[in-house]
């Protein structure tokens, strides 16, 4: 018999105390500052931005020291925050072929107009550990300079767009379902199914983009255009009558061209799918286009193999590391009750098998 | 006494509410140390909230909700009755009240005095901080070129 105790209180306040003590860590190694996350640990801020759905890098670096570095704790903390604050409404759609671009390259087209600008990054490093960076107070490489392109850089698919070689997105105004407001309904549109996507676990929609590239649900990808780059958001204030730029925010945004042999009302021409993400994030920008792209396989007329990638419901409920981890982890927390039920079950189960049996008993 | 009212192009204010959005909060409250005394009425106590930043499918189609970002609003309006109004990024009460301030001193015949000391050293380190970063992603430009083959020869 299971009677209910309390008593908890003084070991998890001590705990809370234990835990302060190991966040800080050896006291003898400075502490680490809020401002030495956001500016030193870049991408870890952008990755909690991103699936904690909230742009503000202050934030975000707050909520990683306070997580000790796990960033879905982060994550937690800042969607747990962000309930907290009012919504003032929602931007004007970013123009992100007017973005401030520092990288933007194509796997499609070697010589697009505005060029191919490597920007900061990982891509053809050696990735061999660099001790340099375990001695402080090196000196920093100078980054050289150049003349920039002047004027925006056009998205690289407008010009497969000339030739009527690859689909058009029906540009529009309605209002997008939000799925912080409404519950999730299906099937959703494709709308929602970006906002899940760009919120979801980069760990969980990598896995599925490599999925449709290894078979399951294949749908050929090409990077046409990866950019990483600031943009303006406007508001408009109704009691200006106008809109105005209220910040920016950096974004990294991925456009995949894929084939597609035509339908009987289409002719054949490349299709697109698509990823925008807060933040220096391409992994995920480019595994989220993927996994845009299989999800279209209805609208598209395609055939259902069955794979992961295509299930609307699976990716969809599944993309959210929040749920994912309040889900798993309460696992972990007092359930005295319902495994004492579970018990009682098993030994009267076993009682009862017990006395069917009696040439057991002799 | 407090400035007159003088007339606001839409367009002008659009583009300094904006400088004004994108400062940074030090900075502003550098260029602006000591509240002019202009004792103004707050209509809206600075206030910190969201907005829904929107993208668009293949960036050119419907629009999509993206996520959302930390704005922090303020309205007020001086005593000779203009309002000044302001929607900044961020989390800074100060950094709003203070652009809210502005935004309405501008309608006034202080204007040109702000313009100068305010709006412009703002809106020049913008310019360099973006033109900065852009000559360094220039300097990451793929600049191709092709080996000269067999039957070039």
């Amino acid at each position: 018999m299971y009677v209910a105790v309390k008593g908890g209180e003084r070991a998890i306040k001590n705990a809370h105390a234990l835990l302060a003590e190991d966040r800080r860590g050896d006291t003898g190694v400075p502490e680490l500052s809020v401002a030495q996350i956001r500016e030193q640990l870049r991408l870890a801020v952008n990755r909690v931005m991103a699936e904690g759905s909230l742009f503000d890098p202050d934030l975000a670096a707050l909520a990683i020291k306070q997580a000790r570095g796990d960033l879905i704790e982060a994550v937690f903390l800042i969607r747990a925050y962000r309930t907290t604050l009012p919504r003032f409404g929602s931007s004007r759609p970013v123009d992100t072929g007017a973005m401030a671009c520092s990288r933007r390259i194509s796997a499609t087209f070697k010589d697009a107009p505005g060029g191919q600008i490597l920007g900061p990054t990982f891509d053809y490093t050696h990735r061999l550990l660099d001790f340099r960076l375990a001695a402080e107070g090196q000196d920093l490489p100078k980054p050289a300079t150049a003349d920039p392109v002047a004027g925006p850089v056009p998205h690289i698919t407008s010009f497969l767009n000339r030739e009527g070689m690859i689909e058009t997105d029906r540009p529009g105004d309605e209002l997008p379902p939000d799925l912080t407001r409404e519950p999730m309904e299906l099937p959703a549109a494709r709308a929602l199914r970006l906002q899940a996507i760009t919120r979801g676990d980069e760990g969980f929609i990598l896995s599925l983009a490599y999925s449709t590239q290894r078979g399951y649900g294949r749908t050929h990808a090409f990077v046409g255009e990866l950019r990483i780059g600031t943009v303006a958001v406007e508001l408009d204030i109704p009691e200006l009558g106008f809109a105005v730029e209220i910040g920016e925010v950096e974004l990294t945004e991925c456009e995949t061209v894929n084939q597609f042999t035509g339908s009987k009302t289409e002719p054949p021409q490349f299709t697109r799918g698509y990823g925008l993400v807060f933040g220096q994030t391409e992994r995920k920008a480019i595994a989220m286009s993927l996994v845009d792209r299989a999800l279209r396989w209805k609208e598209l007329g395609e055939d259902d193999t069955g794979a992961p990638a295509q299930d609307e419901e699976f990716v969809l409920m599944h993309a959210d590391n929040v749920q994912a981890t309040g889900f798993l982890e309460h696992i972990k927390l007092p359930h005295y009750v319902d495994f004492q039920s579970e018990l009682e079950l098993v030994r009267k189960l076993r009682a009862e098998g017990a006395a069917q049996r009696p040439e057991a008993a002799e | 006494m407090t400035a007159s009212v003088a007339p606001t192009d839409p367009e002008d204010r659009r583009i300094w509410m904006g400088v004004l959005a994108r400062a940074r909060p030090e900075r502003l409250a550098e260029l602006m140390p000591a509240e002019p005394d202009e004792n103004p009425v707050i209509l809206r106590q600075p206030e910190i909230g969201t907005v829904m930043v929107q993208g668009r499918i293949g960036a050119s189609g419907g629009p999509f909700n993206l996520g959302e970002m930390t704005v922090t609003r303020c309205t007020l309006r001086l005593q000779s009755g203009v309002v000044g109004h302001a929607h900044v990024q961020g989390r800074s009460k100060d950094h709003a009240r203070r652009a809210a301030l502005v935004d309405a001193l501008m309608q006034t015949d202080r204007a040109a005095q702000l313009r100068r000391d305010v709006l412009e050293p703002l809106a020049q380190e913008e310019a360099d901080r973006r033109r900065a970063r852009a000559e360094k992603a220039a300097a990451t430009k793929v600049e191709f070129f092709t080996l000269v083959r067999g039957e070039d020869r």
